[in-house]
Order: structure tokens, then sequence, then C-alpha cells
């Protein structure tokens, strides 16, 4: 399945991700009514050391310890591969927080935890991250093992 | 083909079934349980009554996951012995025998009542441990109650939460001296505790009931408590008896292997009444924790089912909330500690022997998992950045192979 990987030795840290991944997430045609002046709650963040900087968000892992370990059976990991949170169902117990290897997950807005689901469901359709990225920092696309490496990187252009 | 039998519908159980699923997708499996409800988050009880979630929210699984499974699932029934003999087979309450060739006791644990003197003249007293013990609660409340809850653990105190705002007044008694003392230490209990007690609890610590009389409890030191509806949240014990009786190696739990089979042939363990590895004291431990009920039982399952697994980085880790202060704690209290401490947080991150054994993180813990994952993978302390990593949770204390691997190739 395509994934978001990242290409650290690219990324600037401009924190673009981050905006594009709220905006995409927020159900709004207007990136300024959508984040101006408001705190914001992305599913990517970009992770800052002395020298370098990438953006991480969930790995959609094959065997992945969140969905293992929520009290509520509300992280799934569905056919696709895709592994997605019912908000509906979160009570906000923060189980998934404790095993993500990846600190891929946090409490959005209401407090029901979320994390990246690819913008499948979103007017996006495909990372919105990656689309946006202006260095191919980050990328979306298909590294299984068993898969050859084909040149499918971009998703669809969302902006 | 294989028969295949679970006793207990929990989330082990559920594991159990995926994992042989994940194998053997046509073998028939029975499952029994006591319990006259499909599988439920069974933490979910407190937030049941403090309104966070529903009957339908809860469920663990979809409605039709059994029939989708080829489950045949039998509620209302209680295994009574297993049979060992001959081919194998479960005895159930109304004299029905299970054949199976691949048995999975995942039973749980009940909780365990001390001889309270007069506890019989307590008309209100209530377990905290089931859906059904949820809903017999909540219907003795109201709201001018006063609650008393013997029990500062885990259960007692996410009871004491889900029921604060449907009642006047709760009381929480613990013969420990400090709140969680299974997973807390003195300082961070006593954080803990000044939150509760800011959000009306009221502690009576290191002191018991010495007896009941009918609404009134008078304590060993003297002291007396009014109630109108009893908790009893002292602890649980693990649900070993059919596996013990058939004549299986049991201690405080099931004794299992990594792989979850029991001393017996053909009989696995998994969930809260099994006693598997601990990697953080290297010895065999009963962790009741969910993230652990569904791992052995997916261990199990596969198993099972002819395929290969064991579970070998099992540890206590536990995340847990009250009124909006999360704590979280995983491995064990060992080795140097390093340590952050705010008015109302506290992280305290034990090393030793170049890998980081546990941590206590309250009110500051995002990305927690990082750690978790550190003491799981025994990841060698000299191989990160651990003057960034102590201070916070964040993948840039790895080193660049490791990032590469966790961040530009499929995990």
């Amino acid at each position: 399945m395509k994934r978001v990987y990242v290409n650290e030795e690219w990324c600037l840290g401009c924190h673009l991700c981050e905006f594009n991944c709220a905006f995409a997430n927020s159900g709004l045609s207007d990136m300024v009514l959508a984040l101006k002046g408001k705190p914001i709650f992305p599913r990517i963040h970009v992770e800052e050391g002395e020298k370098i900087t990438y953006a991480v968000s969930c790995r959609h892992c094959e065997d992945p310890m969140c969905v293992k370990s929520c009290i509520a059976g509300a992280i799934t990991k569905e056919e696709d591969g895709v592994v997605r949170i019912d908000s509906d169902k979160c009570v906000g117990c923060y189980t998934c927080i404790l095993v993500c290897p990846y600190g891929a997950l946090a409490p959005g807005e209401t407090g029901a935890m979320q994390k990246c689901e690819l913008c499948l469901e979103n007017s996006c359709g495909a990372p919105a991250c990656a689309a946006g990225c202006p260095n191919n920092a980050i990328v979306y696309e298909d590294r299984s093992p068993k898969t050859s490496l084909t040149d499918d990187a971009a998703g669809p252009a969302c902006f | 083909m294989e028969q295949y039998v679970i006793i207990g519908n929990g989330v082990a159980t559920v594991g159990c079934i995926e994992g042989i699923r994940s194998v053997d997708k046509e073998s028939p499996i029975t499952v029994v349980s006591g319990e006259n409800h499909k599988v439920y988050g069974r933490p979910l009880i407190s937030y049941y009554l403090q309104g966070k979630t529903d009957l339908e929210r809860m469920k663990y699984r979809p409605d039709d996951y059994y029939d989708k499974n080829g489950v045949n699932l039998l509620l209302g029934k209680t295994a009574v012995s297993v049979d060992t003999t001959a081919a194998g087979c479960v005895v159930l309450d109304d004299g029905t025998k299970l054949p199976y060739t691949k048995l999975c006791v995942a039973t749980g644990s009940s909780p365990f009542v001390p001889p309270f003197e007069n506890l019989e003249s307590v008309k209100e007293k209530y377990s905290f441990m089931t859906l059904d013990d949820s809903l017999a609660l909540e219907k003795a409340l109201f709201p001018e109650a006063k609650v008393l809850i013997v029990g500062a653990g885990l259960i007692g105190l996410k009871c004491a939460e889900g029921i604060a705002d449907r009642v006047a007044s709760v009381t929480v008694c613990d013969l420990a001296d400090r709140v969680l003392s299974s997973i807390l230490d003195t300082e961070c209990a006593a954080l803990m505790q000044r939150h509760l007690e800011k959000n009306g609890m009221t502690f009576l610590l290191g002191d018991s009931v010495a007896r009941f009389e009918s609404n009134k409890a008078f304590m060993k030191s003297g002291a007396e408590v009014d109630f109108d509806v009893l908790v009893l949240a002292v602890g649980v014990r693990a649900n070993i008896g059919l596996v013990k009786d058939a004549g299986g190696e049991t201690d405080r739990g099931i004794i299992v292997e990594d792989d979850m089979s029991t001393t017996l042939p053909g009989i696995y363990a998994a969930g809260d009444c099994a006693q598997g590895p601990d990697l953080s004291i290297g010895a065999k431990r009963v962790l009741a924790i969910l993230p652990n009920a569904y791992m052995q039982g997916h261990t199990a399952g596969v198993n099972m089912a002819g395929g290969e697994a064991s579970l070998k980085n099992a540890i206590p880790m536990n995340s847990i909330g009250f009124f909006g202060l999360h704590a979280m704690t995983a491995g064990s209290y060992e080795g140097d500690l390093y340590e952050e401490k705010t008015e109302d947080s506290i992280k305290r991150l034990f090393t030793k022997d170049d890998v980081l054994k546990g941590y206590i993180l309250i009110g500051r813990n995002e990305r927690a998992g990082i750690y978790t994952s550190m003491i799981r993978e025994k990841t060698p302390i000299s191989s990160v950045n651990f003057d960034i990593l102590k201070k916070a949770a964040t993948t840039v204390g790895f080193d660049a192979d490791a990032r590469k691997k966790k961040f530009a190739s499929q995990v």
C-alpha cells in the first residue's frame, strides 16, 4: 500500500505540512478561515533536532500496537491496510499514546485521539502533507518490500 | 480440521479468534462465556457511568463479528471443568460437553473480597469488574448518595471518577498508604491524590474497614464512614480453577510459556488469567492489562492454528487518567533516575545496564510510546542521544539509520 514517507535530508522544517494537514481535515474550503488565529491540531508534526528536521505521521504499521491496545476497539486496520480511529468510540484513555513507538497520535480539538488517515476520507483524497511539500521531503508511495519501487510519489494535486 | 474452543469472551478471546483466523480460516471456533454480552471494552465500564460512552459504542467488535469469523458463541454458559483424559472436552454447567482439539482458557479474573466483619449487613454493595456490575451500580446511584469505595487502585479510582458527577460524595479507602499503589511511588501518588481531592474525592489511606453496620463502616483507625452505596474494589484474582483442577501448573495465574501454551497438551491460556513472561523483570507475572490480553490471545491463537508466534516483550504498562490528569507508567522502576517536576507534573525515567527500564509520567505524557518502545525493544541507551530523549520523547534522539528505518521504510 501507499504510505507517507519522509526524506529528512530535503526537509527545511517549514511546517507547511502541519498547516496543510490541519486544513485538509478541517472540512472548510478557505484555509485562512480554517487556520488563522486558531490553535491547530495537525496529524503530522515536524521533528526538530539540532541539524535535522522531518515530519512524523502515522506509519500505518503492518502490526500496529495501537490497534491491539485500544481499550474501546476504536482503532482498526482495515483490509486496505489503513489504520483508522473511530472518534465516536474513543474515550480518550491515551493508551494509544502509551504504545505508539512513533509518537504519531495526539488528542484533537474534541479530546478524541486523532492521527493521520492519509486524507482518504477528506476532500483531498490523498495526503495533503505530501502534495503540498515544496521539496518532496514528504512523499506518498508504495515501499512495501514485495512491490517494485515505481515512481508514483506524487498523489493527486490538492492545491 | 481443528476444533477450537475458547473459554471467556473478553479481549484475549478476540485476540485469539483473530490469531486463529490469520492462519486457519476454516475450522470451527466455539466461544463460551458466562457473561450475557458480546465482547465489550471492559475498561469502559467507568466511562459508561461517566457518560463518555454508551452500550452501543462500548462494543469492542461489530455485532456481526462472530458470524463473520465462523464463531459459535455460547453466552450465559459457564465452563465447569476440562476433561483432558481422552480426546479432550470442556464440560459446561448445563452438562454439555464441548469437544476440542485446541483450547484457549481466557477466563479473566474475579473480584477478591476479603472477609470483612458483618459485610452481609450492607444491602447496597457492588463489585466493579463487568458491564453487569456497572449497570447494577448505576441503578443504585442517586444524586444525594454517599458512596464508599474500598480500594484506591485502578478499578476503585476509575469507578470513583465515573460516578463523581452522579452522587453527592465519594470516599475512597485503602489499606495502602497511597493511591494507585501498584503503579505509582509515594510522591507520584501524592500528586495524583491532590488532583483527585481537588475534584471532590475524599481519601482514607493506610486504613481499612474493621466492620460494617448496615450503612456505616467502622475503620481500624477509629473513623466512621456513613454511606448509601458500597463499592468493593480491593483487588482481583485470576480465574485459574479450570486449568488447576485439570492438573495444569498454576501460581497466581495459569503458567504459560511465551507461546501461551500451558503445561497441559493442546491447552493455551491468555489474558488476565495467565501468568506469562514479563520482560521487565525476567520472570513470569500476571500482567492484567488490556493490550497484553489482546497480544497473548493473538499469540495463543496463531499457535493453536499451527502457526508460530511468541510474545517475548510483554511489560507492565498503563495509561490511566482522572479528571483530565493522565498518568502513564511502564516497565520497572529500578536503576538511575532522571527526573523533571513541576507543580502538576512529574516525569521519572529509570535507566540501568544501558537500557531504559521504566518510567512514570504524570501530566506530561505526549508521545510516551517512544519511551515504551525503548523498554520493549531494549534499545541501548548508548545507541541514542539520551540527553535529547530524556527531556522529550522525540524520535530525533535516534540515530540516522534508526530514523530511516522508522520513517523512510515500511514498518
